[in-house]
This record gives structure tokens, C-alpha cells and sequence, in this order.
């Protein structure tokens, strides 16, 4: 079934594949070499003084911390959200399969407004921790929640599947040879799916890196404190300097094809080993 | 990324024997955790816009909702969602066709360069059209002199729709395409199936709910996105907003209750989406079951 000349009995290759790359090149690849261009343009010392000065670094630092504990905080909670509805019964378990969906369905700007009405000073949430001297929105702590409600998505819905399809013989195996349930836990079941918990914190992560409709309005936008990275190429462009957007949009680019790259490797594990099983 | 979303529960997983299973108390416990975290992060946003919409009554709601500026960047919302998901959903099919049915060489490196706009900041998809069509772009003075506008008009939002929504079609109907194999296409073929009709009597009714989904997921995203459109758009009030850059400018206008409003249309369609998936999943799961 392998061999090509048995699968190219079916119409179309030519056509599907042509259109394929057609249509990739035209939206995405030819669009996307543009950034390379534009900043090959720059002159390598304008280059450097645009990507690395204080406000810049302050933006990476804080994007890259606020994803990282978000993603930090996904991986924890998701894991936590998918166990309970792979392995527990409890009345309304559908809609909460379903609620989980919610980040990945609304638009980010709604989720933006919605949780810096919740976390501000006025707000639900917000009034019960200012006087315990915590304050959310208009810090890096509310960048971490949106980001935290942007990725909470991908981390249940890469780990749910592993846990569902996991054995249960090795878990009787384990608790025959005299485990706890929190050491065959432990030993037994994060391992295998330790990938999948990898794959999900990195796609959270790689979201979290980009994302821009819900953080800009939590995040209060101060430069060296709050200001992320998308947004300082907004405010370049807003401000006509499409050079300096583009050098910064670059750093960023590269980052996300390392890190998908990185998924890609870890996805590919995955699969391997759910078809070795 | 989004190709993650198709997971299943089925119910006799979640009956397990006492011997690996958590203690009653355990599962109460953590119950209780997911629901309060999920509570707390998910569904007080989903109330909160509600609740802040209706706050000033029924009438500033209806007013907000039924205000020119708002029907005209509903109007343009749709407008770009039909133009750019037919187009993603004729992408999609053609690739997961040439990815799943045939075998060749860099197959896997196509897949990565098709999910490439997924780990694109939104902010950049916008930017990479502004450099290529802006009044300083590469082709900026070439359109001028022909007197088209790309950016800060109709096609550059609609370019940047088109980007950030590229991968779902495809993305949903690879995996479920590579499942299927070829061998009833092949049978088909065998007994004189030509081209589209294979395509259309064979393939479709084994794909059609994934690709429902696909498209589904499309609408949502298109419709919802914020960033690359903010980059191009030019917030023209009335002309290039579309809905959720009309709640931006309400929210920083200080109309929190018509920003709330709009937001709440956008809500409405988060859960129309998800209950859609529900819907399809179930039929899904029926009809892969008979």
C-alpha cells in the first residue's frame, strides 16, 4: 500500500497539491519573507539598537515570564481539569467538557475587557484583593491571567486523549506490586504522559509569546513595566516606524519557529508512541 | 494547533474499579478544584459581559447594539467571514487531499508550513500585509498609481482574516482524512469513479462532520480576531471596524455598557460554536458507530 505508483491511482495530485502550495505561498510565505527583507534592509547596527535597548528587553522579559508562568500555571490546572473528566463522574460533566472549549471560541478582545472588569481595582475580584494589598489588572500578574485564560484550552485538550486511551494493567500492575495511588501516579502514569503535558504547556506558551487582544487592555500598556511585545510593534507602527516593528516582529518570528519546531519533535513522539502501545 | 480539539469522552472510562481509583474524598476534592478554577477563569468572564451589558437596562443594550457604528462593523464582520472562510475551506480540502492521499517527499515539512500562521503573533499577520501593501510597502507605490487600497481598507482586512485562519480547515481534516486511508477511493476509482465525482460521492460523506467542525472553528476565529485586523484596519469608524474592533474603541471611550453589549454578540456566537461542536460530535460519534 506503501509504494507511490499504488497510491497515485487516485486523481488529483497534481491539481491538490499545485493549489496547495499556490495558495501557501501567496497568504503566507511570500507575506511572511517580507519581514526578512524589510529588516536584510536595516543595516546590521540599526538592527541590533532597535531589538536590544532597555525598553525592548523589558518587553521580551515580560513576555516571555508572563508566558512561562502562565503556561507554568495551565500545565498544572489543565492536567488537573482533563484527569477529572477523563476518570470522574459527576452531573454536568458535558458542559464543563464544553466550557473548556470557551477560550479557543471568543474573540480575544472580549475576554480582554471581560477580565480587566473582573481584576480591577472596582471590579469583582479586583476590590476583594486590594486590601490585601494584591493587585491584578494593570500588572504583570493580570498579563499572567489573560494569558492563563488564552491557554488553558491546549494543555486539556493535548493531555485528555493520552489519559483516556492510557491501560489500565499497568496502573493494576502497579498498585498489585504494592503502590500507593499517588505514587503510581507518580511513577506510572506522569511519565507516560509527559509528553502530551510538554506539548500542551509549549503550544500554551507559544500562544501566550504572541498573544495581544486580551492582554492590551489588563496590561495597562507602561513601558519597562507592563508593556509586552506585540504590542511595542504596534506602538511602532503607530507611530510609522515600520522598520523598527518589522526588526522586532523578526526576533519574535524566530522564537515562534523554534518553538514550533520544538512541538513538532514532541508531537511527533507522541504519536510514535501511541502506535508503538 | 487547533487539531487538538476532537477528544471524546466515553463513559465507561470513567467507571474505574475501587483499586485504582482515588478515595471518595480525593475525587470530591478535585472536583471541586477544576469546577472553582474553571468557575473563576472561565465562566465569571462569560457572565461578567452579560451582566455589565444589561446594567444600565434593556434600552442602553438594544441602543448599543442597534447604533449605525455597530451595524456597520456587524455588517463588515460578515462580509469578511464569507469571503475568507469559502476560500480556507477550498485550501483545506485541497491540501488534506494531497497530504492524506498521496505520498511524496517533504509531506511533513508542508503540514509544519501550513500550521506556520498558528504560531504567528497576531500582530505580526497584520504587519506582514501593512509591509507589503502599505503606502511604504513593496507595492505600495504600484498600487497607488493604479488607485487600489489594500491596506487600511476591505481586502487588507480580509487578507489578515484569511492568514490567521488559514490552518483549521485543513488542520481538522488531515488527521481524519490519514484515518480514513484510500482503500474506498481506490475501489471507487476501480469501478469508474472520475475527479470530483469520487471526491463528492466518496470522500465527502466520510469527512463531512470533520470538516463542518473545520469550518465552524473558521467562522469563530475569523469573525473574533483582533489583533491583525487592529494593525490593518486604520479604525475607520463606520467603514474598516469590524465588531471587535468597535468594542475596543467603545471600551476606551469609557461606554463600558455599549462595549459590553457588542462583546456580548461575539459571546452569543463563542457559545453557538460550542454547542455546535457538541452537536457534531454527537452525530459524529452515531454515525461512525453504525
Amino acid at each position: 500500500m506503501k509504494g507511490s505508483a499504488i497510491r497515485r491511482v487516485l486523481p488529483g495530485f497534481g491539481l491538490s497539491l499545485g493549489y496547495t502550495i499556490f495558495y501557501l505561498s501567496v497568504i503566507v510565505l511570500i507575506p511572511l519573507s517580507g519581514v526578512f527583507i524589510k529588516t536584510a534592509g536595516m543595516g546590521w547596527s540599526d538592527f541590533w539598537h532597535t531589538i536590544w535597548n532597555t525598553r525592548v528587553i523589558a518587553a521580551y522579559k515580560i513576555s516571555f515570564l508572563t508566558a512561562l508562568s502562565a503556561a507554568g500555571i495551565n500545565a498544572v490546572f489543565g492536567l488537573l481539569i482533563a484527569w477529572v473528566l477523563v476518570r470522574y463522574k459527576f452531573p454536568g460533566k458535558s458542559i464543563v467538557d464544553s466550557l473548556v472549549d470557551l477560550p479557543f471560541a471568543l474573540p480575544t478582545a472580549v475576554a480582554g475587557i471581560a477580565l480587566t472588569t473582573i481584576y480591577a481595582q472596582n471590579g469583582l475580584i479586583g476590590s476583594k484583593l486590594e486590601p490585601l494589598g494584591i493587585k491584578v489588572a494593570f500588572t504583570p500578574l493580570g498579563i499572567t491571567i489573560a494569558l492563563v485564560f488564552i491557554g488553558l484550552p491546549f494543555v486539556v485538550r493535548t493531555v485528555q486523549p493520552i489519559l483516556q486511551d492510557l491501560e489500565k494493567d499497568t496502573e493494576e500492575a502497579a498498585v498489585m506490586l504494592g503502590a500507593h495511588r499517588w505514587r503510581t501516579f507518580s511513577r506510572i502514569i506522569l511519565p507516560e504522559i509527559a509528553p502530551a503535558l510538554l506539548t500542551g504547556f509549549a503550544l500554551a506558551f507559544a500562544r501566550g509569546i504572541g498573544e495581544y487582544g486580551s492582554v492590551v487592555f489588563i496590561s495597562g500598556n507602561m513601558p519597562l513595566r507592563t508593556e509586552i511585545t506585540p504590542l511595542l510593534i504596534m506602538t511602532k507602527l503607530e507611530q510609522f516606524d515600520y522598520a523598527g516593528a518589522t526588526a522586532i516582529a523578526l526576533v519574535m518570528l524566530v522564537f515562534s519557529f523554534i518553538a514550533l519546531l520544538i512541538i513538532n519533535v514532541l508531537q511527533s513522539r507522541i504519536s510514535k508512541r501511541t502506535t508503538s502501545a | 494547533m487547533a487539531g487538538a480539539i476532537t477528544a471524546h469522552l466515553s463513559e465507561e472510562a470513567s467507571v474505574r474499579p475501587k483499586h485504582i481509583n482515588e478515595s471518595g474524598f480525593v475525587r470530591f476534592v478535585l472536583i471541586g478544584i477544576a469546577l472553582l478554577f474553571l468557575t473563576l477563569m472561565v465562566v465569571l468572564p462569560l457572565v461578567t459581559v452579560f451582566y455589565e451589558g444589561l446594567k444600565k437596562g434593556w434600552d442602553v443594550y438594544v441602543a448599543a447594539l442597534t447604533d449605525s457604528d455597530a451595524k456597520s462593523a456587524l455588517k463588515l464582520t460578515l462580509i469578511v467571514s464569507l469571503i475568507a472562510i469559502p476560500l480556507n475551506t477550498v485550501f483545506g480540502i485541497m491540501a488534506a487531499w494531497a497530504i492524506t492521499k498521496f505520498k511524496f517527499r517533504g509531506r511533513n515539512f508542508l503540514i509544519t508550513l501550513i500550521d506556520l500562521p498558528f504560531a504567528v503573533s497576531p500582530v505580526i499577520s497584520g504587519l506582514i500585509y501593512v509591509l507589503l501593501f502599505g503606502a511604504q510597502g513593496f507595492l505600495g507605490p504600484w498600487l497607488d498609481e493604479h488607485g487600489i487600497q489594500i491596506v487600511f481598507a476591505l481586502p487588507g482586512i480580509v487578507l489578515a482574516t484569511i492568514f490567521v485562519t488559514f490552518p483549521f480547515v485543513a488542520r481538522e481534516l488531515i488527521p481524519l482524512m490519514d484515518a480514513q486511508g484510500v482503500q474506498e477511493e481506490e475501489a471507487a476509482v476501480s469501478l469508474g469513479a472520475k475527479g470530483f465525482k469520487l471526491f463528492w460521492h466518496v470522500t465527502l460523506p466520510n469527512i463531512k462532520w470533520g470538516l463542518l467542525y473545520g469550518i465552524i472553528l473558521c467562522n469563530a476565529r475569523a469573525m473574533g480576531e483582533f489583533g491583525a485586523v487592529s494593525v490593518i484596519s486604520g479604525h475607520i469608524r463606520g467603514e474598516t471596524n469590524t465588531l471587535p474592533l468597535h468594542i475596543e474603541i467603545l471600551y476606551n471611550e469609557y461606554q463600558f455598557s455599549a462595549s459590553f453589549a457588542v462583546a456580548s454578540l461575539l459571546v452569543m456566537l463563542a457559545l453557538i460554536t460550542l454547542v455546535a461542536k457538541k452537536l457534531i460530535e454527537w452525530r459524529g460519534s452515531k454515525w461512525q458507530s453504525k
